[in-house]
């Protein structure tokens, strides 16, 4: 996946997951914590695992802070879907 | 006619100010009514994984009128049905929280027939898909199967902080529930009571096998005809969807802020059959009711209508009508019997809370609704007084007994009377 790609799958399980929130306005360097709570965020790990995957382990969550952050963090675990 | 009601200080007698539901025939106690006197059935066909093609009753509020999105994603479709009843409910009473509540002194008393049973066979069928690992089991699985939810999830969406806990009583819980909201005012626990009963049962497969197995599920004909408790062709229960929130208040408060009286809890009463899991008692049945009238200080004969529990099975519908024979059989010319289950199905933990709802107009209307679907009355259903199919005006209604019976031998009989 590109780090376009990811960015699409990012916003589209994000907007899944807090529905209410206006995600089209979110800087992609924006702190992620103003629209999601910690439930919300294993509920991000868990929809990573599920689709494609991926596993976030709880030392990482730090890393998964802006959205230009989950990239870097994701892009070298998806290069190869 | 006889009654201690009028004996009690008014801080003793506890009143309905407000109601809130949503039924599958009716999101508003007036649509609900309204259904109920034109003969409206809310059953519809429907189809569960599993076991196929089936009927239900389900409901079709507005879940977003009360709630964000991400509320429905998370919570429970039983949580989901008491937030909608209990907004409404507030809004019946002309109460806000804030505003002329008081969250602290707010208390939320929720009956569940089951709860648990659809989250959990959701999240199984969910893991069925990775094989299932219980890495993939959702981290929502305990704040959505614990057993206070419904009525936990009411507190928090709307910011309240008084107690709320869920009254676990088969099929009896939409009466238990408010008789708790009652205790709860009577102790001074709370100034404000939201209480009632809701049902998801419709989600869980298992509460169709299991009838099933029991030969106890309604099937075969039309949808609307599914359900029909006393007519000789029944064949068992429809499983429905609701809930049914009320707004109890001690009276002096309720006089105080000059609130609309809906009606008065006169009186109550909960026993066991400690019998059996299933078959239903007609003597406890009937101790059940001749306590809860003796406690309202009542007669038979005062009791204008007789909301039975009935669900449309072939045995627990004789049962129930040999425990009525029992307690009004000795002249009551002016006590009428109906069912409300005939329009909806068994709305489980719901049921009577919502049956009860749709009775409340007739203190107003002096209608009692009939039930309906009876081509054919079974002999040993026949009550005097049985009404069959069409309303029937009566002179004046100033008691309703509202019967609820469930598994395991639970039995909740509760006495509404017009407020005077």
């Amino acid at each position: 996946m590109s780090r376009e790609d990811i960015f699409a799958a990012l916003l589209e399980i994000v907007s899944e997951i807090a529905p209410d929130e206006d995600w089209s306005t979110l800087g992609r360097d924006e702190s992620l914590r103003g629209k999601l709570e910690s439930m919300d965020f294993l509920d991000v790990v868990m929809e990573l695992r599920k689709r494609y995957g991926v596993e976030v382990p709880e030392s990482d969550y730090g890393k998964l802070g802006t959205l230009t952050s989950c990239v870097d963090y994701l892009e070298p675990k998806l290069k190869d879907r | 006619m006889a009654s201690t009601s009028n004996c009690r200080q008014d801080s003793e007698r506890i009143v309905i100010t407000g109601v809130g539901l949503t039924a599958p025939n009716g999101n508003t106690p007036a649509e609900f009514r309204r259904a109920l006197l034109e003969g409206v059935s809310g059953v519809r066909d429907y189809s569960i994984r599993y076991v196929g093609d089936t009927f239900a009753g389900l409901c079709d509020y507005d879940a977003l009128r009360h709630q964000k999105r991400k509320e429905v994603r998370v919570g429970t479709r039983a949580g989901s049905i008491a937030i909608y009843c209990a907004h409404e409910a507030l809004s019946d009473a002309g109460l806000s929280v804030g505003e002329s509540l008081e969250p602290s002194r707010t208390g939320v008393f929720i009956g569940l027939t089951e709860h648990g049973n659809v989250e959990t066979e959701n999240e199984i069928h969910e893991l069925g898909k990775y094989d299932y690992q219980t890495r993939y089991w959702s981290h929502y699985h305990n704040p959505r199967t614990v057993a206070n939810n419904p009525a936990g999830e009411v507190t928090v969406n709307l910011g309240l902080t008084g107690p709320h806990f869920t009254v676990g009583a088969a099929c009896a819980a939409g009466n238990l529930g408010l008789v708790t909201g009652a205790q709860q005012l009577l102790l001074g626990e709370v100034d404000v009571a939201l209480c009632g009963g809701v049902s998801e049962s419709p989600r869980t497969f298992g509460i169709f096998a299991a009838f099933a197995s029991q030969n106890a599920l309604a099937h075969g004909g039309e949808a609307s005809r599914a359900s029909r408790p006393f007519d000789r062709s029944r064949n068992g229960i429809v499983i429905s969807e609701g809930g049914a929130v009320y707004v109890l208040e001690r009276l002096d408060r309720a006089r105080r802020r000059g609130a609309r009286i809906l009606g008065e809890l006169a009186g109550w009463c909960y026993n066991s059959d400690g019998t059996d899991f299933v078959l239903p008692n007609s003597e406890r049945q009937a101790e059940c009711m001749s306590s809860a009238l003796r406690r309202a200080g009542l007669r038979p004969e005062d009791v204008d209508i007789v909301n039975t529990h009935a669900t449309g099975t072939p045995a627990g519908d004789v049962k129930e009508c040999d425990a009525l024979r029992s307690v009004f059989g000795g002249g009551c010319p002016h006590t009428y019997f109906n069912n409300t289950k005939s329009y909806i199905g068994h709305c489980m933990g719901a049921a009577a809370a919502l049956e009860l709802a749709g009775n409340l107009a007739a203190f107003e209307d002096r209608v009692v609704h009939p039930t309906i679907n009876v081509e054919e009355l079974d002999p040993a259903c026949a009550l005097p007084n049985l009404v069959l199919n069409e309303p029937r005006e009566v002179d004046g209604v100033e008691v309703i007994l509202n019967n609820s019976f469930g598994m395991v031998g639970i039995n909740c009989v509760l006495i509404v009377r017009k407020f005077r």
